[in-house]
């Protein structure tokens, strides 16, 4: 019988090595787990980026040299963190989809790759918008600037890699092998600060010192940092959400198909 | 407040790409859930 099908059948993960990460990842138990997290993550991101932002645009000082133009930088850092553990969390999904052919992980990284780009574009255009005023240019061809400008490109080809083949897996090996080569440009955007005389200022908020900003600037920007951490991780998780149903969707019409044809 | 405009547009920006993905990811994800109810309700259960 073509509905008596397990659907999940058509995403069963090979019976080689990674058994545990299959287990905690099989596509109907991330549907029910979603199922509950979901508003849960979207609402809490909602939460936090509102607070953030009226924060943000209303009660925190101006900066002395900067004036109001520090408040597009409670958009521009979490974007620009976004793009960054973005990137790592696809290059993570590579890593289990060519080691362990991990079938959610494909399917989570096509759906990274769309909303990384968005962020990286966020990232770009926020400081562009943000140089403008402070620098006198809407571009300039600094090593910070660059290399997440060929994030951003990483991120295009990823999107258009996966979509490239008839055959949906080929494209998945294509997009992993370009994601992890892609992996390459993470320290550069990281390090280029430092490496290289940049326009762009070196990081003010390191995990081993005191922040070098003010305080009162700096306290708006964490609700909107985790808000929109928050919300990007719900909007992957509800794409990825789709895309399993999508693919129950496709196995179960051509289980319904060939069936039919049998039946013949 | 000083750079107004520029606010405006980066706040602008950030709102537009973020409700058009939350709104794309909901309306996709409800599609595919009526979808898969009218294919295999069994389904639903995950």
């Amino acid at each position: 019988m073509v509905l008596g099908v397990d659907a999940s059948a058509a995403l069963a993960p090979p019976s080689r090595g990674g058994r545990n990460l299959h287990r905690f990842a099989n596509p109907g138990r991330f549907l029910r787990l979603t199922g509950r997290v979901l508003p849960w993550l979207a609402g809490c991101s909602l939460v936090a980026t509102a607070i953030g932002v009226v924060w943000g645009l209303c009660f925190s000082p101006p900066d002395w040299q900067q004036g109001d133009s520090v408040r597009i930088m409670y958009l521009h850092v979490p974007a620009a963190l976004l793009a960054y553990i973005g990137y790592g969390s696809l290059a993570l999904c590579s890593v289990a989809s060519l080691v362990w052919r991990h079938p959610l992980a494909d399917l989570a990284a096509v759906e990274i790759g769309p909303v990384g780009a968005g962020a990286t574009f966020l990232c770009l255009a926020t400081g562009s918008l943000w140089g403008k005023p402070m620098w006198g240019a809407w571009w300039v061809w600094d090593a910070r600037l660059t290399s997440v400008l060929v994030l951003f490109f990483l991120y295009l080809g990823h999107v258009a890699l996966v979509r490239a083949f008839d055959d949906p897996q080929r494209g998945y090996r294509a997009g992993a092998i370009l994601a992890l080569v892609g992996v390459v440009d993470l320290p550069v955007i990281k390090y280029s600060v430092d490496w290289w005389n940049t326009l762009h200022q070196s990081s003010s908020i390191t995990l081993t010192g005191a922040p070098t900003m003010y305080v009162g600037i700096l306290y708006p920007l964490i609700p909107c940092t985790l808000g929109l951490v928050a919300g990007f991780v719900a909007i992957v998780l509800a794409r990825t959400r789709a895309a399993v149903m999508e693919r129950r969707i496709r196995g179960l019409l051509q289980a319904r198909a060939r069936d039919e044809a049998a039946a013949a | 407040m000083t750079h107004l405009p520029y606010i405006i547009a980066a706040y602008g920006i950030g709102a537009i790409l973020a409700a058009g993905f939350a709104v794309d990811a909901w309306l996709r994800m409800g599609r595919a859930r009526r979808r898969l109810a009218a294919i295999d309700p069994r389904g639903m259960r995950g």
